[in-house]
């Protein structure tokens, strides 16, 4: 590819079409890309530090429509639209407190666009706490064909006009997440390099319309694979898609991560302790993820609430090198009790907001290495948030609140958003 | 004979395995005992072709006898060298020379607490059809050289591959292939108890600007970790030896030792994982003191700094020791205190307490540059 931009003074090259007689067909090193300019820099720097900022976190709230209607059956709700704005109109307008631990929020499509009771946009809800607002822009998962079910991710046509229209609309940070399964042949060369890719296709559109891209590499936890194996993908994963995002020139300093933490699989027989988890999982990031990422925010997957909150805490009390901030961009471990307190009642809202803040406390308190685990009791913390349709139990048991004692999890085996 | 198309899957090599504990805490432990607070490498490790042209300017034939006297000249300095030497990088003849009374030189070293190393690479070799690029060679037997070597004492090794900017260099041949090289060198090592130092060296050479050179850094960093990722290397028992990003020799601008050093370290933080110990720079065609400001910038720049930033110098911890030394037996006292006075002043500069010019030197300020350098 011929250099774009202007040429220095004197400065010789291959011309704009690229062919001349004697450069051949030699493909030039891209070595000849650009940075983003200081002001881009600049503000994708802000917006990402602002996210990561001590003590605070994500509140993970862009559960698709199908998936969020699964989050209300469980609480015996119906999936109406109206139903899901009151329900994040219930979240967005809790206590102004909850901005000491929640940097941003990610939101679906559908609620950037939604209104409170009384017609102010639901977004400015956030905007008056102080809060970020990001979207969930991914168009959800499709198979790669001739693989052993495995899959990719869609939604980069029109991408940068999203970008450029989220962004006139309020949001300054982008989540796009992939899916990666651990099997005896999987994750497969096929897609580890294709969702490498297409991360860094994501996030390279995104910095050009000025959004922060946080990026998911999720490796489930469904399998029977002990943590060691779970680590060794996890790394393999990560290289992969840190080099892709070299590739497309993609400013890591402007950038977010969303990986899974390293623990076993849901059936493995083998149990681990937190401390193992933590070891286990910053080894993997201090190997792959160059300390130009400003943070790291954790995906809970399908632990429960406390499990959630007591590897955070270990993974930022762990004796290892931390380059990066460790917090949370949780879904399901900050929202499985406010559901439960909620129930769809109107009577309950103020109920379902003080389990959120309470979540949100015990994930800021770990982000920072002072939880306490059991310090902070919550409705369903202890309860897993896992279930491949059946009933199972949270690897993680001392310290927690268990549950209201159904065993029904709100998660599926390939669990999609 | 059954032909089942279904075992053409290729399997992720996801399921490689961790070196045995004990192999990842020796080579953990020698790669941070090089890298101890206030430490560097005395690089030694020339080419008898390459330390010939250094004999000749002080009117020394480049003879097995004169290369050992030199050499000895720098081991038998004073004991206070190690408080700044964690450990000496040596070429393959080296390591079996003696001291005058008959002491191997390795067994100097070990009494001064100072870690052998050894160069295991061979020759640059062209890498056809491209613009004048090379690779290093070597890898035939590594794993047969390796053991000989950790028999006679050497606990960590290095390897150089040199990248040239130009208008179309590197290509990706050329960066493809030094990662690739580098990977497969720091595997065997790792396999027999070595811990592999990369080095993957963009010249001084051109007429490039600063920006270029971190590019250019940037892009070679990336695709070396992605190739020892693939190889399943060791991160924690391994070091990185990088250049510093500076403009080309040619450029006409000159860049200020605070821009050197932001520009060095954001193109590390950008491509070098955390889990690497340290980072030991090659000084390239630097004089000793812009080496030492340039070292002493970079710890002291206010960016994240999750590894050791320290020394790994040849030509920049020699320069003054050869002018002094001059091939005469008289001057070797005056010679080793040259030497004790930069390995000094490049501990400091490794934690960042070097004061510009502290620390007068004989070639203090000369260019060690020479174009396409060879060790």
């Amino acid at each position: 590819m011929p250099p774009k931009g202007k040429k220095g003074k004197g400065k010789k090259g291959p011309p704009e079409s690229g062919w001349m007689p004697g450069f051949g067909t030699k493909a030039t090193m891209t070595t000849y890309f650009q940075y983003p300019t200081p002001e881009l820099q600049e503000e994708l720097k802000k917006i990402a530090q602002a996210i990561v900022a001590p003590g605070k976190g994500i509140l993970a709230a862009d559960e698709s429509t199908g998936t969020m209607g699964k989050r209300l059956q469980d609480i015996g709700v119906e999936n109406t639209e109206e139903n899901r704005r009151k329900y994040r109109q219930l979240l967005f307008s809790s206590d102004a407190a909850i901005s000491e631990n929640i940097s941003g929020v990610i939101l679906f499509h559908e609620t950037l666009y939604q209104k409170t009771d009384d017609g102010t946009p639901l977004v400015s809800l956030l905007e008056k706490r102080g809060i970020i607002p990001g979207i969930k822009v991914d168009k959800g998962v499709v198979p790669l064909f001739g693989s052993e079910d495995e899959c990719t991710t869609q939604g980069l046509d029109d991408l940068a006009q999203r970008c450029a229209q989220y962004k006139k609309d309020g949001c300054h940070f982008a989540k796009w997440r992939c899916v990666l399964k651990i099997g005896r042949n999987t994750p497969s060369y096929q897609a580890i390099l294709e969702n490498a890719n297409v991360l860094a296709r994501y996030a390279s559109i995104c910095q050009s319309q000025r959004i922060v891209p946080i990026v998911e590499p999720e490796v489930l936890p469904d399998g029977e694979h002990d943590l060691d194996r779970a680590q060794k993908v996890t790394e393999v994963v990560l290289a992969a898609v840190y080099k892709a995002l070299n590739d497309h020139h993609v400013y890591l300093e402007g950038t977010l991560l969303k990986p899974n933490m390293v623990t076993a699989g849901q059936s493995c027989k083998k149990t681990y302790t937190p401390l193992d988890v933590a070891r286990a999982t910053v080894t993997a990031l201090l190997r792959t993820v160059p300390a130009a990422v400003p943070g790291i925010t954790f995906l809970s997957g399908g632990q429960s609430e406390e499990e959630a909150s007591v590897h955070l805490n270990a993974i930022n009390s762990v004796d290892l090198k931390r380059p990066w901030a460790l917090t949370f961009s949780f879904g399901r471990a900050l929202q499985a009790s406010v559901l439960r307190a909620w129930a769809g009642k109107p009577e309950n809202i103020l109920a379902g907001q003080q389990e959120l803040l309470k979540r949100a406390k015990a994930n800021g308190l770990a982000s920072t290495a002072k939880y306490q685990a059991g310090s902070i009791p919550s409705l369903a913390a202890g309860k897993s948030n896992f279930a491949n349709g059946q009933a199972s139990h949270g690897k993680y048991v001392a310290g927690s609140v268990t549950g209201l004692g159904a065993d029904a999890g709100l998660f599926v085996a390939n669990h999609a958003y | 004979m059954f032909y089942f198309v279904k075992f053409q899957y290729i399997t992720m090599s996801t399921t490689f395995s961790y070196p045995d504990p004990r192999l990842q805490d020796e080579l953990r432990k020698t790669a941070e005992a090089i890298v101890a607070p206030g430490k560097g490498i005395l690089a030694v490790d020339e080419t008898n072709e390459g330390i010939g042209k250094l004999l000749a300017a002080v009117g020394l034939q480049n003879t097995e006898n004169n290369r050992r006297r030199y050499r000895q000249l720098l081991f038998t300095a004073d004991d206070a060298l190690s408080e700044n030497v964690s450990a000496v990088i040596l070429f393959d003849e080296t390591v079996y020379q003696k001291t005058d009374n008959g002491q191997s030189f390795i067994e100097v070293l070990r009494q001064k607490n100072i870690i052998p190393g050894i160069k295991l690479d061979r020759d640059v070799v062209p890498l056809f059809l491209s613009e004048d690029e090379v690779t290093t060679q070597g890898l035939d037997d590594l794993a047969k050289r390796c053991t000989e070597y950790r028999k006679q004492g050497c606990r960590f090794a290095k390897w150089r591959c040199p990248l040239k900017i130009s208008e179309r260099t590197p290509s990706v041949q050329a960066v493809q292939d030094m990662a690739q090289v580098l990977a497969r060198y720091a595997s065997i090592c790792q396999s027999e108890g070595l811990v592999p130092i990369v080095e993957p060296d963009v010249l001084l050479d051109g007429n490039h600007d600063i920006v270029r050179a971190q590019k250019v850094t940037e892009v070679a960093l990336a695709a070396l970790y992605k190739a020892l990722s693939d190889h399943h290397v060791f991160l924690e028992g391994t070091l990185l030896k990088p250049n510093m990003v500076t403009p080309g020799q040619g450029y006409s601008g000159k860049s200020t030792p605070e821009e050197i050093a932001v520009r060095t370290v954001t193109a590390l933080l950008r491509g070098v994982p955390a889990a690497v110990p340290g980072i030991t720079f090659l000084s390239g065609g630097q004089s000793e003191e812009e080496a030492t400001l340039n070292l002493n910038a970079i710890n002291s720049v206010p960016l994240k700094k999750p590894w050791a930033l320290t020394f790994s110098y040849g030509r920049a911890l020699q320069a003054s020791v050869w002018k002094t030394w001059a091939g005469k037996d008289e001057n070797v006292r005056k010679a080793q205190a040259e030497l004790l006075k930069r390995t000094k002043a490049n501990g400091l500069a490794a934690q960042g307490r070097y004061k510009a010019g502290s620390v007068r030197s004989v070639a203090g300020d000369r260019s060690n540059y020479s174009a396409n350098h060879q060790y």
